[in-house]
């Protein structure tokens, strides 16, 4: 069936298999690879997406449900080459190791502050606990969204 | 000839230097093997056993073959060459021969247009079995001598006695590496009858001898890449899908690419080995260490895999960071028919760090002394024989140093606050603060370093000179944990330069840099780059007459002699460096020789809140000292620390790969538990640096090594709240809350 789907700003009209996700949709259809699959059963949030505002594991979405949505992806967060300062942060504090987790970690904590901007650390750790990093240990993630919310204050 | 250390670089050894893959990374844009793709590109699906043993009675591809799209359907009986692989031993059929030995193994692989109808072929192949009891128990196993080593260590005298005699069974259950990035290979034809593959992997070169040996195509046929890796923990250190997606690229003609999906990646790679493991301490009034004896067995599953490796690592260490003159074992990796063991971080000396600081805690108690006194009085020292194979150690050992480090960490602060989400069981309010007790434990864990037991371990590179910058050349499989930038770091810090490219070279191009395994690539392949550009400095310096290498040529007593165009006036310049480690012998018949080329030593405190009334455990902290040698890039070791200790946390009081009857029940994120931002503990690290005998700089690799210790230290916490011995891991509510102490085994 044909979709008309607004991603990064950008309409894209395109045609899905009826048992597709949109997180397969965005990889395989439109070639947006950031956007990563690993457990495909909303458990990790390596897939993660602002769906319609909302921060979803795309892998949950049918693509032909997300029909006339707004989609944000990785690829959306750092359009013109200038990173997002949750980029820069992740990047400056050592929180990517094997990056699998990394875009999902952006999305998730770019909407973070977008809905929060000064969270606690509770906050963080709870906000972010539907992405799995087993690389980290966290500890480099949760340093680099406190810089993040001491600079956003 | 000495290293002479070039100042002004800015990205050399010692600092934080940020990795050069880490802005693909944090914009979307580094491919992963799982990203790749191809015009004209067919995907490959599996089908797999659903029985743990049975005979294949049928086996029929046609209505596979029938379907529109599908492309190519392989079996065993398409296998062109050797019929077995394995990295040790070869043992494992590319594909079921007739019996499936595990669940999940895989029978026959299909590509088709679409990963739908991939899937949907696999499925469609026709499949007869006749089940057979499988063999679920590894004492079973080793009673009917079904085994992949048997090994014995005897040193000192098997008739001396302590006065003071602690004995405890152990078990550790069998633990997924879960790295987030799944198996993935894309094969693409050169048009010549070769390949390129590009595939997860810890060391291509491994992976590529079993594949040529498998397709019967000379070497120079097929080629392997490194690719994108999102993790790999020991995971990607057998094969797994790489001679099928070889086989369905040859079959067909056309690119090929296979993804497991996640439920596929539990069942596709080999597992932490689960352990049973009886010990008897004995110590004298004063707590020295007189005897220790162990009987332990490890199951291996239904393949080889490098379970012997595992099982002499756990063997050797099996008194852990401890001097012991008399010291028993009887080690045994199990073959049954269970899921295949291996690789994962700290590979077979997790398993004895549990079993044998568990011991020291209760060798303390039955003595009366402090947990760290007991550890401190036996510390193993440079100088000293190995508990157990008697080796003298060599290079730097500071078992004292980090144990008194983590003790001078300060502890946090009393839990004075309702908040749920600092407390067990979380915002599911269910404790009180005022039902929560809080417990304190250490551990103290040592690993060798590289590979062990004789083998001719090497690590190639080659360090070129162009007017654009130096390139550093190797296939040593970056996954994540920064060895791309070490490598940058320690050519920058000898050829004067931050003009430093990292190249990945295909097996074609390169010799071995060995595998990203055994936290060896630090010292290896980094003593590999070390070298080349030693060489490479001191050749330039030689052919120009100078004395100095820089940034922008060579000089001569302050004096520019040769500028990097004119150093490159004939094309680059390189150095080629096959690098070796001291050597290391095969033990004898007792378990006795210099089998290790290098040991590093670490420890943990864990901090956890419990409730002892439901079981439910928050670990609150773990602090960490650890040994690095020398310490090239701090935030990266502290990202190590941080990391490995999780995986720790994890095996403590979560992870389990549930098995039943060689079934694996629980294989998906959803039922297997990995601890997420709310189950991390805060943690504290303090580096102690003392050069060793060998590796860049004095370094050491230090990525096993949180994860061994972490995990009794959690376990003692614990059982330091609670009051109660803790037998095995992970910890769950019913042995907090039940009896936990398991029978003792009687003496075999």
């Amino acid at each position: 069936m044909n979709v008309t789907i607004t991603i990064n700003g950008e309409e894209r009209a395109f045609s899905v298999e009826g048992h597709e996700s949109l997180l397969s949709a965005l990889r395989t259809e439109l070639g947006l690879a950031g956007t990563k699959d690993a457990c495909e059963q909303g458990e990790c949030g390596s897939c993660t997406v602002i769906f319609d505002g909302e921060s979803v594991c795309s892998c949950l979405v049918m693509a032909a449900d997300a029909d006339g949505s707004t989609v944000t992806t990785v690829e959306g967060l750092a359009p013109d080459g200038v990173l997002h300062r949750v980029q820069e942060a992740m990047l400056a504090e050592g929180a990517v190791q094997c990056g699998f987790c990394t875009p999902g970690f952006v999305v998730a904590g770019s909407h973070l502050l977008e809905t929060n901007p000064h969270p606690t650390e509770p906050e963080i750790r709870e906000a972010l606990s539907g992405n799995i990093c087993r690389c980290t240990g966290y500890g480099a993630i949760l340093r680099a969204f406190e810089i993040v919310t001491r600079e956003g204050s | 000839m000495t290293t002479r250390i070039t100042s002004g670089v800015k990205g050399g050894i010692g600092t934080s230097v940020l990795r050069p893959d880490g802005e693909p990374k944090v914009i979307g844009n580094f491919a992963y093997a799982s990203d790749l793709s191809s015009e004209n590109m067919l995907w490959g699906a599996t089908l797999r056993s659903p029985h743990a043993h049975a005979r294949l009675t049928k086996l029929d591809t046609a209505p596979a073959l029938a379907m529109a799209g599908v492309r190519a359907v392989v079996t065993q009986d398409d296998v062109p060459g050797e019929p077995l692989f394995g990295q040790e031993e070869q043992d494992q059929p590319v594909l079921c021969d007739g019996t499936a030995r595990y669940w999940g193994e895989p029978v026959a692989v299909v590509a088709a247009e679409d990963e739908e109808t991939a899937r949907r072929a696999a499925a469609a192949i026709l499949v007869e079995w006749e089940p057979v009891a499988p063999v679920d128990d590894p004492d079973r196993a080793a009673d009917e001598g079904s085994t992949f080593r048997e090994m014995k260590i005897r040193r000192g005298d098997e008739a001396a006695m302590g006065s003071v005699v602690v004995e405890g069974f152990y078990e550790t259950a069998t633990q997924d590496q879960a790295p987030l990035g799944p198996e993935a290979g894309f094969a693409i034809p050169d048009g010549e009858g070769g390949l390129d593959l590009y595939l997860t992997s810890q060391w291509i070169h491994v992976d590529h001898r079993q594949i040529i040996a498998c397709l019967d195509m000379e070497p120079d046929q097929i080629r392997c890449h490194p690719a994108g890796i999102g993790g790999a923990f020991g995971s990607r250190e057998d094969i797994s899908l790489h001679i099928h997606v070889a086989m369905l690229s040859l079959a067909t003609g056309r690119p090929v690419k296979m993804v497991y999906d996640r439920s596929e990646s539990f069942v596709g790679h080999v597992k932490r080995h689960p352990s049973r493991m009886w010990y008897r301490h004995e110590a004298d009034d004063e707590g020295n260490l007189v005897k220790v004896t162990a009987r332990l067995v490890f199951d291996g599953g239904a393949y080889a895999h490098t379970s012997r490796a595992v099982l002499a690592n756990a063997a050797f260490f099996t008194v852990g960071a401890y001097r012991c003159d008399n010291v028993v074992v009887d080690a045994i990796a199990a073959k049954t028919n269970n899921p295949p063991c291996g690789a994962m971080r700290g590979f077979g000396a997790v398993q004895t760090c549990f079993g044998s600081e568990m011991q020291m805690d209760r060798l303390a108690e039955a003595l009366d002394m402090d947990p760290l006194d007991i550890r401190r009085r036996n510390a193993l020292a440079p100088g000293d024989p190995l508990a157990t194979s008697g080796q003298i150690i060599e290079g730097s050992l500071p078992t004292l140093a980090v144990i008194d480090a983590v003790e001078a960490i300060p502890l946090p602060d009393p839990l004075d606050d309702d908040d749920p989400r600092l407390l067990p069981g979380g915002t599911g309010l269910t404790s009180p603060a005022s039902s929560v007790v809080r417990g304190v434990g250490y551990a103290v864990g040592v690993k060798n370093l590289a590979f062990s037991e004789g083998f001719d371990d090497f690590a190639e590179a080659r360090v070129v000179m162009t007017t654009a910058g130096v390139e550093v050349h190797t296939a040593a499989m970056e996954v994540g944990q920064g060895l791309v930038t070490v490598c940058q770091q320690i050519a920058r810090t000898i050829l004067g330069t931050d003009q430093v490219a990292v190249v990945w070279d295909d097996t074609s191009q390169i010799g071995s840099a060995g595998s990203t395994s055994a936290s060896r690539q630090t010292q290896m392949t980094g003593g590999a780059v070390h070298a080349a550009s030693v060489g490479l400095r001191d050749r330039i310096i030689t052919e120009h007459e100078g004395d100095e290498l820089r940034e922008d040529g060579v000089y001569r007593n302050g004096d520019r002699v040769a500028t990097i165009a004119e150093i490159c006036a004939n094309g680059p310049v390189e150095y080629h460096e096959r690098f070796r480690h001291p050597e290391t012998f095969e033990p004898d018949e007792n378990g006795q020789g210099d089998v290790h080329a290098g040991l590093v030593v670490a420890a943990h405190r864990a901090v956890v809140d419990v409730d002892p009334e439901l079981g439910l455990v928050r670990v609150i902290r773990v602090d960490t000292a650890q040994d690095v040698g020398k310490a090239l890039n701090p935030q990266a070791i502290t990202g190590q620390l941080e990391g490995g200790i999780m995986q720790g946390v994890g095996l403590a009081v979560m992870e389990q790969l549930v098995v039943d009857r060689g079934v694996i029940k629980n294989p998906t994120f959803t039922d297997y538990l990995i601890p997420t931002f709310v189950d991390a503990p805060d943690v504290e690290t303090r580096i102690i640096e003392e050069g060793d005998h060998w590796g860049p700089f004095g370094a050491k690799g230090i990525g096993e090594s949180p994860t061994i210790s972490s995990t009794p230290a959690i376990v003692a916490a614990i059982s330091n709240a609670i009051g109660k011995d803790l037998t095995r891991v992970p910890v769950l509510p019913e042995d907090i809350i039940g009896n936990a102490a398991l029978e003792v085994a009687p003496l075999s």
